[in-house]
C-alpha cells in the first residue's frame, strides 16, 4: 500500500507522562481510522484506531501482530496450534515461518508480533530453563518460565518489543499455559488466541469447546479449524497450520496442514 | 474498564473487584484476582496498565514481607499504605512511572479497620468507602446515600451488591463476576463470588 509506505511509525516519546503508543493518524482526513506501518526490516503489522477510552492515556483498540496463534487446555494436555504467515506491511514475506519455538523437550512458546523479537527472547528463556535445570537439578515450572519471559521484557516495556507468546508446557501440577506480552501481561488460564487473526479463532475455540470431553483428535481438529477459519478471514494470516500436542511425556508434533488444501477439505466435507 | 470497591466497617473493611483479564476488546481470562495479600490482614486491590500492576504489587508485597523479617513486626495499615504511596511517587517523575490505581485495605489492633484510595498520580487519601474504574462513576452516588459508618457485616454486603447490580445494569461492559474479601479482627476471609443474574459467565474449558 503507498500510504502505509509514506506514513512513519511513532516511537515511543518518553517526554509524555506514562507509556503513551501513539498510533499515527493520516493527516489526509479527520476520521480515526490510523494505519501504523512498522519500518523496513520489521516483520509484523499493527492496526490501529483511535478511540476515546479508556482511564488513563490514550487507549487505541489495536490490533496486533499479523498472524493467528492459539493454545488450549483439554482433558489430555495442551493443543497449540499456528499459522505461518509472515508479513511486511502488506507484503507476504514468507508463508513457510515456524512459529512454534520449541524451549525444551516440554516447553513450547508461540510467536506473536515481531519475528525478531519473538525468537531471540525466546532462545535466552530457553537458556534460562537449562540454567534452572542445573542449578536445581530439576525441571523449571511453566509458571516459573513464564514469569522469567515476563520479567525481563518488562524491563524493556515501552521501548518498542512487540511481542505476543504463550508458553505452554507440562510439569508436575499438570498441563500448563501462560500467556506473556510485551505490553507486560502474564496470564494462566485455558484457552488463548493470539494475533490479528485472534478472535475469529476464539469464535471457533469458544463454541467447539462447549461440547465436554475432547478426544485429542477431536481437540486437534478443533485447533487446526480454528486457524483455518482465521486464515480464511485475516488476510495476514495464511501458509500451513502447524500443530503441536502438549502432553505429560512432552510435545508432540502433530501435523502441518496447508490452509489451501483444507480448505478443499472441508468445502467436500459440507458437499 | 476494571473495577474496584472498598467500604469500611465499624470493625471491618470489605473489598470486591472484578474478574476479568482483558487485553484491548478481548476477555483473556474471567477468574482473574486481582487482590494481592500484603500482610495478614492488608489486602492491596490494584488495576491499571497492564504488567506495572503486577510488578509493583508484587514490589510493594517483598518489601511489606521483608520489612517484617527485617524488623520482627508488620508494618501497620497506614505505614503500609504511606510506604506504597512513597514507591508511588518516587517513580512518578522517573523514565519509568506506574500507571497504577490502588485500593488498600488494612486492620490495625489499635487502630481498627482503615481503607485508603491511592491513584497512578500518587494522591493517598483514607475514606469511609471509595472505588476505581469507570464503575466508580456509577457506584459512587450509592454509597454516598445508603453508606453508614456503623454498617454490619451483612449490610455492607447488601450495599456492595446494589453497586454491582448497578453495574450490571448500566456499565456497557459485562463484568460477570467479582472477587469479594473481608478484613477483620481475624483476618483476611473470602466471601463467595458476586455473580449478578443475567451477566454472561464464559464457562471453563475442562481441564483435567
Amino acid at each position: 500500500m503507498a500510504l502505509a509506505s509514506v506514513l512513519q511509525s511513532e516511537s515511543v516519546d518518553f517526554s509524555n507522562y506514562g507509556r503513551q503508543r501513539h498510533g499515527f493518524a493520516s493527516g489526509l482526513y479527520e476520521a480515526e481510522l490510523g494505519l501504523e506501518s512498522v519500518g523496513g526490516d520489521r516483520l509484523s503489522f499493527a492496526l490501529s484506531t483511535s478511540c476515546s477510552n479508556g482511564d488513563g492515556p490514550d487507549r487505541k483498540i489495536e490490533f496486533l501482530h499479523g498472524t493467528t496463534t492459539l493454545a488450549f487446555k483439554f482433558q489430555h494436555g495442551v493443543i497449540v496450534a499456528v499459522d505461518s504467515r509472515a508479513t511486511a506491511g502488506s507484503y507476504i514475506a514468507s508463508q513457510t515461518v515456524k512459529k512454534v519455538i520449541e524451549i525444551n523437550p516440554y516447553l513450547l512458546g508461540t510467536m506473536a508480533g515481531g519475528a525478531a523479537d519473538c525468537s531471540f527472547w525466546e532462545r535466552l528463556l530457553a537458556r534460562q530453563c537449562r540454567v534452572y535445570e542445573l542449578r536445581n537439578k530439576e525441571r523449571i515450572s511453566v509458571a516459573a518460565a513464564s514469569k522469567l519471559l515476563a520479567n525481563m521484557v518488562y524491563q524493556y516495556k515501552g521501548m518498542g518489543l512487540s511481542m505476543g507468546t504463550m508458553v505452554c508446557g507440562w510439569d508436575k501440577t499438570g498441563p500448563g499455559l501462560y500467556y506473556v506480552d510485551s505490553e507486560g501481561n502474564r496470564v494462566c488460564g485455558d484457552l488463548f488466541a493470539v494475533g490479528s487473526g485472534s478472535m475469529y479463532a476464539y469464535g471457533i475455540v469458544d463454541s467447539g469447546l462447549k461440547q465436554k470431553d475432547l478426544t485429542v483428535e477431536e481437540a486437534c481438529d478443533l485447533g487446526r479449524r480454528a486457524i483455518y477459519q482465521a486464515t480464511y478471514r485475516d488476510a495476514y494470516s495464511g501458509g500451513q497450520v502447524n500443530l503441536y500436542h502438549v502432553h505429560s511425556e512432552g510435545w508432540t508434533r502433530v501435523s502441518q496442514s496447508d490452509v489451501l488444501m483444507l480448505h478443499q477439505q472441508y468445502q467436500a466435507e459440507k458437499a | 474498564m476494571e473495577y474496584l470497591i472498598g467500604i469500611q466497617g465499624q470493625d471491618f473493611v470489605l473489598v470486591a473487584a472484578d474478574n476479568i483479564a482483558a487485553n484491548s476488546i478481548i476477555q483473556m481470562k474471567q477468574d482473574q484476582d486481582k487482590m494481592f495479600k500484603l500482610s495478614d490482614k492488608i489486602l492491596l486491590l490494584c488495576v491499571g496498565e497492564a504488567g506495572d500492576t503486577v510488578q509493583f504489587a508484587e514490589y510493594i508485597q517483598k518489601n511489606i514481607q521483608l520489612y517484617k523479617m527485617r524488623n520482627g513486626y508488620e508494618l501497620s495499615p497506614k505505614a503500609a499504605a504511606n510506604f506504597t504511596r512513597k514507591n508511588l511517587a518516587d517513580y512518578l517523575r522517573s523514565r519509568t512511572p506506574y500507571h497504577v490505581n490502588l485500593l488498600l485495605a488494612g486492620f490495625d489492633e489499635t487502630d481498627g479497620p482503615g481503607l485508603y484510595y491511592m491513584d497512578h498520580l500518587s494522591a493517598l487519601a483514607k475514606a469511609p468507602f471509595a472505588a476505581h474504574g469507570y464503575g466508580a462513576y456509577l457506584t459512587l452516588s450509592i454509597l454516598d446515600r445508603y453508606y453508614r459508618p456503623d454498617l454490619t457485616r451483612d449490610e455492607a454486603v447488601d450495599l456492595l451488591k446494589k453497586c454491582v447490580e448497578e453495574l450490571n445494569k448500566r456499565f456497557i461492559l459485562n463484568l460477570p463476576s467479582f472477587t469479594v474479601r473481608l478484613i477483620d479482627t481475624e483476618g483476611i476471609h473470602d466471601l463467595e463470588k458476586l455473580m449478578p443474574v443475567g451477566a454472561k459467565l464464559l464457562a471453563p474449558a475442562p481441564s483435567s
